[in-house]
């Protein structure tokens, strides 16, 4: 059978090869949701690091939607490989001058130090439920509990103390995570549009501040499906740390491309011509104006302004989803517009979003929805706002 | 109690020598530790560790060094050789997926920069009526030319290449004598190394899952015959041979041309010389 394989129309002077463009929109999604786990990391442990304490109704909400999208992060890899089936050579045989082969390690002990926090911070709940239910589900929460029930006050403190410093290993685990995807693109010296110092940053903040907006629209979302108040200040408090984050990302971004153009290597032409045709819109329009710029002026009139109440929620709601869009396009500037780019300096090509196919659209769909429906079903079975309630703090005793 | 003050007050001494140098072997080890990391993991890392032969059992990988030289200005661009390749090597017969192909740059009058086309672009493929034939079309008859010429491209089997470096599973490696290589059948298809080669020799096979190159016809060379695109040119354009033999046709063509390679910045030192080429060819 003849493989589907599409090619990229092109102008000007590209190599024959380069007719194929080898990472898809699958290599998009990737660092999308890597960075929407590493962003979420940061609220958790802003909270449980930091001490922002006005954080605390999300504080665990973010702990799940980080190890809900870790889970499907190797997915999107997996779809794109060859030979799926060597994918373990990774770990097995890794090549250690790749930056690529660290993945396997960053991955598994991200994972396993997101699912040991979550075991700690979810244990009052497990222990309560494994007591309270019986058949299936009780023996689910049985089984969760590992054989420990006990929650005495020196057992919570000691429970306390490790979500304290599995928050701070996290820390650099979330974010070398995400720095290293930076590094796989800036690295290479072959694509001028990658080749940069700054990108390990770039991906870094932009992660940030996505994972932070997606914990605004989660959060208003469960909010209202929990028909329940929502607390002003959390909201402020998450307003605020993407006004901060986005400032760097949008200085750090700006800066790889002025460091570009001023430069102005072989090739920088091209660029040119590309940043002012192709990617105008993408760019431009889309990843710096409307989803960068736009919600920094919504926020810093906010904050300026000390906006309260509903306007509130639908200014910094917005500003969220703007930002979740300028991240993605982003990811999509990077991944697909690199190779748009032909390395001869010469040329552009056009890259074919296919619908169907395991690299196609759909799919791509797919893959960003699929964190948020294990999401919505694991909170069902470890409620994070069970044991953080900000509207009753008589509760807050004795639980985190 | 004077005498016991004096022994304690060795026995520290003692101690905080023995830290001291301790201290001292441990950052030593760490030092060392640290430099041969950075070392391996530098761009500039070492050939493959294995001495034994591949794949042919009489040919020895440890006593050849071989070279590949380009004369653009004996090119016609008859594109024997890409046919010879394309048959030879089994790659598929479309646009997209070279080992080798030829590159045309044709300087019009009064243009300042070169028009560049190679036998995959759409108006040669129509003047030749099929992707699997190779043709250019003489879309410049009607123009007054002022320099071309044809430039041969095929992968440079770099010295530092930046391809195996980043292979996540080392199924790519260069061997002891100077082509890199790729393991299929340990190939996982990421194809980074794709995106890391700055010349776009490497492609990926669809139906194999596995990134392909040119490897200077290496079931050929290691048998004692040319590659198939040498055998194939008939104007002695492509120059093969062991640059540790001084009477070879490559350590010739090296000696008697002032020779260049392509994006030498990249620091990636290709071992595909080049004679006759212009500065717009990269």
């Amino acid at each position: 059978m003849e493989p589907f394989i599409h090619y990229a129309p092109f102008t000007g002077w590209v190599y024959p090869n380069e007719t194929v463009i080898e990472w898809s929109v699958a290599i998009v999604v990737y660092p999308y949701i890597t960075g929407l786990v590493a962003g979420a990391f940061t609220v958790s442990s802003l909270y449980q690091v930091f001490g922002f304490q006005r954080l605390k109704p999300v504080a665990h909400l973010a702990l799940l939607t980080s190890l809900c999208f870790m889970f499907f992060v190797p997915l999107p890899l997996l779809l794109h490989l060859g030979h799926p089936e060597r994918a373990l050579n990774n770990l097995l045989t890794p090549h250690l001058t790749s930056a690529m082969a660290m993945f396997g390690y960053f991955a598994s002990f991200y994972i396993v130090l997101l699912l040991v926090e979550t075991w700690f911070a979810f244990r009052p709940h497990i222990v309560e439920q494994a007591r309270q239910r019986t058949g299936l589900l009780g023996t689910f929460y049985r089984v969760l509990t590992l054989g420990s029930y006990d929650l005495s006050e020196k057992a919570l403190r000691y429970d306390r103390k490790w979500i304290f410093w599995l928050a701070i290993a996290g820390i650099p685990g979330a974010h070398g995570l995400h720095g290293y995807v930076g590094f796989v693109f800036g690295s290479l010296k072959a694509r001028e549009w990658w080749s940069s110092d700054l990108m390990p940053a770039v991906f870094l903040f932009s992660a940030i501040i996505s994972g932070v907006a997606l914990l605004i629209v989660l959060y208003i979302l469960s909010c209202l499906l929990r028909r329940i108040p929502i607390d002003l200040e959390c909201l402020k408090g998450l307003a605020y740390t993407v006004w901060g984050f986005i400032m760097v990302a949008l200085l750090l971004e700006g800066l790889e491309f002025a460091n570009i153009v001023y430069k102005g290597r072989e090739g920088v032409e091209m660029i040119i011509e590309y940043v002012s045709g192709p990617l105008l819109i993408p760019y431009f329009i889309l990843q710096f104006a409307i989803g960068a710029i736009l919600p920094l002026l919504i926020l810093s009139y906010i904050i300026w302004r000390g906006t309260t109440g509903k306007a509130l929620i639908v200014a910094v709601t917005a500003s969220a989803c703007l930002v979740l869009l300028s991240v993605f396009m982003m990811r999509w500037n990077v991944v697909i517009g690199g190779q748009e780019i032909s390395k001869t300096g010469k040329g552009l090509l056009t890259y074919q979003l296919q619908v169907l196919g395991k690299e196609g659209l759909i799919v791509a769909i797919l893959l960003v929805i699929a964190p948020l429906v294990m999401l919505l079903g694991i909170t069902r079975l470890l409620p994070p706002w069970v044991h953080a309630p900000a509207t009753a703090p008589s509760l807050h005793a004795g639980t985190r | 109690m004077k005498k016991e003050a004096i022994s304690s007050l060795l026995a520290r001494r003692l101690f905080l020598r023995r830290l001291g140098r301790a201290a001292t072997c441990a950052g030593a080890v760490v030092a060392a530790g640290a430099a041969g990391i950075v070392q391996q993991v530098a761009a500039k890392n070492g050939p493959a560790p294995s001495r034994t032969s591949f794949p042919t059992p009489d040919y020895d990988w440890t006593k050849h060094r071989w070279g590949f030289g380009v004369d653009a200005t004996k090119c016609i661009g008859c594109l024997r050789c890409v046919e010879a390749c394309k048959r030879e090597n089994n790659v598929p017969l479309t646009a997209h997926h070279f080992n080798t192909w030829v590159e045309r740059y044709v300087y019009l009058e009064g243009e300042s920069r070169a028009r560049i086309d190679s036998h995959a672009d759409p108006v040669n493929i129509a003047a030749s009526g099929s992707e699997k034939e190779y043709r250019f079309a003489n879309r410049y008859q009607d123009a007054k030319v002022e320099k071309a010429f044809f430039v041969p491209k095929l992968c440079n089997q770099c010295t530092h290449p930046p391809c195996v470096q980043v292979c996540p599973v080392g199924a790519t490696y260069k061997g002891r004598d100077g082509v890199v290589l790729i393991d299929a059948k340990y190939c996982i298809g990421c194809r980074y190394c794709v995106q890391a080669c700055p010349y776009g020799a490497r492609w990926f096979n669809e139906a194999k899952g596995v990134t392909q190159k040119c490897y200077w016809c290496y079931h050929r060379i290691t048998k004692g015959l040319q590659p198939a695109c040498v055998e194939a040119c008939p104007v002695g354009a492509r120059v093969f041979g062991d640059l540790n033999d001084k009477q070879s046709p490559i350590s010739q063509f090296v000696r008697n041309n002032r020779v260049q390679v392509l994006k030498p910045e990249t620091g990636n030192e290709p071992n595909v010389f080049y004679v006759g080429i212009d500065k717009e060819v990269n």
